[in-house]
């Protein structure tokens, strides 16, 4: 009897732990397999002629494999993404976490999260049949399509994470707080921007940093709106970004080739950039819940 | 000693349930008043009240009048932030923001306008001399409020609060957190202040009225029952309520 319960229990375990193995598997496979098949374009062509070349041409007679307008283009796509998005996502948190009513705050929320459930390819359609054109209208391009666009499109996707994200950091701000400034007579206002905010800044900071990962692994929605050209980047040009270099060529480069071998080197790239970005994240994280 | 604050007739209302009835007093300017009487008694709400802090509760209604120097506190085109300047509050639980020592003090002078570095050093040393910790945070300054132990901690807030210059100090049973000792040495400290400043204290401690207050109110169940010279309450209470719970029969 007490030895077929302590059976149960250790297969329950056992099973519990296999699969908590799979996640960590399948990251570890990926990992690995990422480096081993990423290397070797890397040794191949140099890694400063890889990093830093300025033209990718994979398909020409004499290929060149320079991903520096990609690593640009990613960058300053993020970077684009995050000075419109950022802005706007945190003065929507402060208002929801301390200004709005209840119902608006209900109403904005289910927004934020409906904003959230999109599928990146929709947001890559409207920003292709809405945004593109009227970016070339406004602008006088003879194309909207371009590192502009995608930046708008990737600034309204990464909303909902730094939305909620800075909503639940502000949130946990003690009532005390905000209570001891008011009975010094500071105004509302103040006090959530001199003291609410201040207090939640660890979290808001993780809010931004998890946006940066969002927005620098997007791959669909930026495809559709920013043209894909391999050119440096520059504001109203079609560029191409990491991500959608990769996707882009996948299809149609021989297998073994040195293109398809360079595109697992950018996938590589793309992933030390994540990582990096989560270890930062993860210290963020870290250092708002220790207060 | 003039009537630093006048309470006539002021009701207060959750939403349907009425915590405040009625309630009378006057508050003598340069003095100590204690409130006293069991949980749930009314008595930090009445504090609140004197500071319109009870309007962050969503649902409180208010009847009546209160005047501070003969303003009345609720009526139209009252500016509750300078209010809440001129009546400043310690809490129950110490609650320094999570910033260095001198930006606590210095919020408030800051929040009011105050700039320059001279005069807000000015400020900040005067403040925590005041309150009576200036030699145990001199030298560290900068670092964070979050660091002190919860008795320097309070007297932070008490300095904090002074540092605005407010005439009155609320306090909502500020030693009710703390070991004896911290709670001599505040309860020492409200002594001084009152030269200077008109305090309301409420406190759960009898003997904590008895020691430092110059009147008392006794409230129970949202009613002002007794308000007196704190000497003659505690010997020669009028009413049978009063007595019963100063002499503990209930509380």
């Amino acid at each position: 009897m007490k030895s077929k319960m302590h059976l149960g229990e250790d297969a329950i375990r056992g099973v519990f732990m296999l699969l908590g193995m799979v996640t960590v598997a399948c990251v570890l496979l990926i990992t690995v397999y990422l480096i081993l098949a990423g290397v070797p374009a890397i040794r191949e062509i140099g890694l400063g002629p890889f990093l830093l070349g300025r033209v990718w041409a994979s398909t020409a007679a004499e290929p060149k494999f320079g991903i520096l307008p990609f690593i640009l283009t990613s960058l300053y796509g993020t970077a684009g993404a995050i000075v419109l998005g950022v802005p706007v996502g945190f003065f929507t948190a402060v208002y929801l976490a301390k200004v709005a009513g209840e119902r608006t705050r209900r109403v904005v929320g289910a927004a934020v999260s409906l904003l959230a459930g999109i599928p990146s390819v929709v947001y890559g359609l409207v920003g292709m049949m809405v945004l593109v054109p009227g970016v070339r209208e406004l602008f006088g391009l003879s194309d909207g399509a371009s590192l502009f666009s995608a930046m708008v499109v990737l600034s309204v996707m990464i909303l909902p994470s730094i939305v909620k994200m800075s909503l639940t950091a502000l949130e946990a701000v003690p009532r005390e707080y905000e209570d001891a400034s008011l009975a010094l007579g500071a105004t509302p206002m103040e006090t959530y921007f001199r003291v609410s905010v201040p207090a939640a800044r660890s979290g808001i900071a993780a809010a931004v940093v998890l946006g940066v990962g969002r927005a620098i692994g997007e791959a669909m929605a930026v495809m559709m709106v920013s043209g894909n050209v391999a050119n440096m980047p520059s504001l109203f040009q079609s560029v191409r970004f990491l991500t959608t270099a990769v996707a882009s060529e996948m299809s149609y480069s021989a297998e073994g080739s040195l293109q398809r071998k360079a595109l697992f080197s950018i996938a590589l790239v793309l992933f030390l950039f994540i990582m990096l970005i989560n270890a930062v994240l993860n210290a963020l994280l870290k250092r708002s819940r220790e207060g | 000693m003039s009537d630093c604050l006048t309470v006539k007739d002021l009701c207060l209302w959750y939403g349907d349930t009425q915590a405040l009835k009625n309630i009378t007093m006057n508050i003598k300017e340069r003095s100590i008043t204690a409130l006293i009487g069991p949980s749930g008694c009314g008595k930090s709400t009445f504090l609140k009240t004197l500071n319109r802090m009870n309007d962050l509760v969503s649902g409180v209604r208010v009847t009546g009048e209160v005047r501070y120097r003969g303003e009345d506190i609720y009526g139209k085109g009252v500016d509750v932030n300078e209010l809440r300047r001129r009546v400043g509050m310690v809490f129950q639980k110490p609650n320094p923001f999570p910033m260095s020592i001198y930006d606590n003090i210095a919020y408030g002078p800051r929040t009011h306008g105050v700039k320059g570095r001279a005069r807000l050093d000015d400020i900040v040393e005067r403040a925590l001399r005041d309150a009576a910790i200036w030699d145990e945070v001199k030298d560290r300054l900068r670092t964070s409020a979050l660091g002190l132990s919860g008795g320097p901690q309070q007297r932070l807030c008490i300095a904090r609060a002074l540092a605005v210059e407010p005439d009155v100090l609320l306090m909502d049973e500020p030693t009710s957190a703390l070991d004896p000792i911290s709670t001599s040495r505040i309860e020492e400290l409200t002594m001084e202040l009152k030269e200077r400043y008109t305090v309301v204290i409420v406190t759960h401690n009898m003997q904590q009225a008895v020691r430092i207050s110059d009147t008392t109110a006794f409230f129970l169940l949202g009613e002002l029952i007794e308000c007196a010279d704190t000497e003659r309450m505690f010997s020669r209470p009028e009413d049978k309520r009063t007595e019963d719970y100063i002499t503990g029969r209930f509380g």
